[in-house]
């Protein structure tokens, strides 16, 4: 059951940034284009997606104890703003802003088969095994499995 | 339809099924989580993160079928700077703990002050990067 959900929530997501105009990536670089010939329309993206999801998060790790196919919640715990956060954010910022692409669209971009985007998908992965490569050179330790907000 | 109506059209879809993940499996919706814990294949946490990604697939082969002008690129990249974008987008999320999706909508959504600074930061980023490619490909970079 868990498996189906997490395909159904897999397929909505796609769906929505194919249909938001996210896996256009020259809209993207628009939207970040604050200096020059801003495009604003992906602001109402983020919109949008807050504005249903905050108020269900709220509502539901409230009222409900466990969700409905797994176990227990799993959430991020961290608070700390921290000198890693900030420059991952950098980074990943730099990226983005590069190609127009994130983990997501160009996930959902590979069906079109554009080499660019199976370049990029790549790129993200050997990015992951990179960092975790290093991480664990200096921590001689395992990196945890989940990603915390 | 106009480009505000397809983006709060995208954005609300997003919502649904960051919604659904939570609610249904009780996780944060991050791609860069679901990509990272994907590639942990000898737990069972990458189970469900590959039933995600098979999602994700499903949708855009879909969408590319009947739409495919919702992946026009005016702005191609060679290969080269494809893979550079993707090394950066992957190292960056590691360290930042997240991406677009579970910074920008499900942590902000959470009122999480490390997801606002993270977005607040990759936005800043991506614009400045915006600006400074288009001075080095106009100088034939």
């Amino acid at each position: 059951m868990h498996l189906l959900s997490a395909l159904i929530a897999g397929t909505l997501f796609g769906l929505g940034l194919a249909i938001s105009g996210m896996t256009q990536p020259g809209k993207v670089i628009g939207f970040l284009d604050v200096t020059g010939a801003w495009d604003p329309s992906l602001a109402f993206v983020m919109a949008t997606a807050l504005a249903i999801f905050g108020p269900t998060y709220f509502f539901v790790t409230r009222r409900r104890q466990k969700p409905v196919v797994a176990a227990a919640f799993d959430l991020p715990t961290k608070t700390q703003i921290t000198p890693r956060l900030v420059a991952g954010g950098v980074v990943f910022g730099a990226g983005w802003g590069l190609a127009g692409f994130c983990p997501g669209t160009a996930v959902t971009s590979l069906p079109t088969g554009e080499l660019s985007v199976l370049a990029m998908v790549g790129g993200v992965f050997v990015g992951i095994l990179l960092t975790w490569g290093v991480q664990s050179a200096v921590q001689h330790e395992d990196v945890p499995v989940r990603a915390d907000f | 339809m106009h480009d505000f109506v397809l983006a709060t059209l995208g954005g609300a879809i997003m919502g649904v099924a960051s919604a659904t993940l939570l609610v249904m499996n009780g996780r944060i919706l991050g791609i860069s989580g679901v990509l990272g814990g994907a590639l942990k294949v000898r737990t069972s946490e990458a189970h469900w993160r590959w039933a995600f990604v098979a999602g994700m697939l499903i949708a855009g082969a879909a969408v590319a079928a009947v739409w495919p002008e919702a992946f026009a690129n005016t702005q191609p990249r060679t290969l080269g700077i494809s893979l550079m974008a993707g090394v950066l987008v992957g190292v960056g999320t590691q360290l930042g703990s997240g991406c677009t999706s579970g910074h920008g909508i499900c942590g902000i959504g959470r009122l999480s002050k490390r997801s606002m600074v993270a977005t607040g930061v990759f936005m800043a980023a991506g614009a400045v990067t915006v600006v400074v490619a288009r001075g080095l490909m106009a100088g034939g970079l």
